[in-house]
């Protein structure tokens, strides 16, 4: 077996072997990267960045644990990012995993939030963060499509009282919310079909801003949206979650995977690139002999 | 009329939804509000009959002894014990505080996170090895695919500098030009194609739904 064929042919567990290196590597090494930011990325940030005090926004919690690492990151930007400017925010999980990550994240922000903080130059003061005056959690149902339409609605068609069991009309911060029509955007962050379903019973019925988050393979799938104006903004896969974390000055673990994800598509590349050289080497020799 | 009744009422229901759309009035926003929470009922009962179809899957699976029959096991027991522990029992599991349940959390945190996340983990590695089998430059067309999934990879490698710009900009160019036409083509297939079929279903064209007898 000459070099060609042996790049050709390489035994997978070479690169498995190659991959885990890199990413144990850049795992333990701290370094910073640069990014450039997108624009889509920045039509999100943006968005939320301008609202006023006590607006409210809707943050849709429809993924798995699976996501968590490509998800969780732009789920604690956002959710800092409206505590510190004073935004009520309106939670739901779809999926049946959401609940408990939405209520870490919760918990995990509100503790943050207590300290004071300067991002992008502009200090805020810390403050304590309340259930029912800052955020209302409503919790999981499940069946996504009929309860984005029912939310449309009500939102206390599908949810009569919070994730905690309290009736939503003893909230101080529902009484004059009754649907999105109240609400400034929805920020959707899901690994599955749920953004289908935000986008045709949700936006395209009742006509809301509508911002996703995506895993990184989806993404892709939600441009012609975007295009299309239903969506006004995608963060996709740990990229756009850590463009976000940049754009809000709130480094975080999406900043902190990037540098094994740049590492790691290069040892991809690198690998491509050696199995194309030895297949076009090997297709010219058996083209000679 | 084991028949003709469903279909009766398929029609009938689909009919007032189409015209409820299209009607924003009062009496129309109630029919669907009203309509909406039966769907919802409808569904928890579907949900009631889907964990009745995999305890009854999973122990005949067990009883038959078939190949892998152990694992149905761990199904069972992971159903059951997330039922047990999901439960209050007093113990005040909703609080203003959040979830205070030890065991619930303890489940979700250091069982189910760790699973998904090594499951999904995984998949870089197969996607790193398929990477390498697959993208070969066999033809034009496996030529152009390669190149943008290259250039697409590349677009955010902070070490390229000036080339790293224009790869940006050519995945934006691939993002909304040639992926949004391929994708919005497709979208409107499938939307298309969905109101026939509902339109089938609708008019009793389509009836697998009814079942063989």
């Amino acid at each position: 077996m000459n070099i060609f064929d042996r790049l050709m042919t390489l035994d997978r567990r070479w690169v498995f072997l190659f991959v885990a290196l890199v990413c144990v590597i850049t795992y333990a090494i701290p370094f910073t990267i640069k990014l450039n930011k997108s624009p889509e990325v920045k039509a999100v940030y943006n968005f939320i960045d301008t609202l006023k005090p006590n607006d409210v926004i809707f943050v849709a919690v429809d993924y798995d644990p699976s996501s968590l690492a490509e998800l969780h990151p732009m789920f604690y930007a956002i959710v800092e990012q409206a505590f510190r400017k004073h935004l009520k925010v309106i939670f739901s999980a779809l999926s049946q995993n959401g609940p408990a990550m939405v209520d870490q994240v919760i918990k995990a922000v509100a503790d943050s939030v207590k300290q004071d903080g300067t991002y992008n130059g502009v200090f805020y003061k810390g403050r304590q963060i309340e259930d029912g005056v800052d955020y209302t959690f409503l919790g999981y149902k499940p069946y996504p499509a009929l309860i984005i339409l029912a939310m449309g609605q009500d939102f206390r068609i599908p949810f009569p009282t919070d994730y905690y069991g309290k009736p939503l009309d003893s909230l101080p911060m529902m009484r004059n919310i009754r649907n999105y029509d109240q609400v400034k955007c929805v920020v959707e962050l899901s690994s599955g079909s749920s953004s289908d379903m935000w986008i045709t019973y949700g936006q395209s019925r009742y006509n809301f801003p509508l911002a996703l988050g995506l895993t990184g393979v989806m993404s892709a799938d939600y441009y012609p949206y975007l295009n299309s104006g239903q969506v006004f903004g995608i963060m996709g896969g740990l990229l756009g979650a850590a463009q976000y974390e940049a754009l809000a000055d709130n480094p975080g673990e999406a900043l902190d995977g990037m540098r094994i994800q740049v590492y790691a598509h290069l040892v991809i590349i690198i690998f491509i690139i050696m199995g194309n050289i030895g297949f076009i080497l090997a297709r010219r020799k058996a083209r000679k002999g | 009329m084991k028949r003709q009744v469903p279909l009766m009422l398929v029609f009938t229901l689909a009919l007032v939804m189409i015209v409820q759309y299209f009607v924003p009035n009062d009496f129309s926003l109630d029919t669907n509000e009203f309509l909406l929470k039966w769907i919802i009922i409808i569904g928890i009962f579907a949900m009631a009959l889907g964990i009745w179809s995999l305890i009854r899957v999973s122990y005949e699976k067990i009883r038959r002894r078939v190949p892998g029959w152990q694992y149905p096991i761990a199904t069972l027991l992971g159903l059951a014990a997330m039922i047990v522990f999901g439960f209050d029992y007093g113990r005040h599991f909703y609080t203003q505080e959040g979830l205070e349940n030890y065991m619930f959390i303890h489940l979700f945190q250091y069982i189910i996170i760790p699973i998904q996340a090594t499951m999904f983990s995984l998949l870089a590695f197969y996607i790193a090895s398929a990477a390498y089998r697959a993208f070969r430059a066999r033809s034009v067309l496996a030529t152009v695919l390669l190149l943008a999934a290259l250039i697409v990879m590349l677009r955010f490698n902070p070490y390229l500098g000036t080339f790293g710009v224009y790869l940006e900009k050519t995945t934006s160019w691939l993002l909304n030009v040639p992926n949004l036409a391929a994708k919005r083509a497709i979208i409107i297939g499938l939307g298309l194609g969905a109101v026939a079929t509902a339109l089938k279903v609708m008019l009793g064209i389509e009836r697998a739904y009814l079942g063989r007898d």
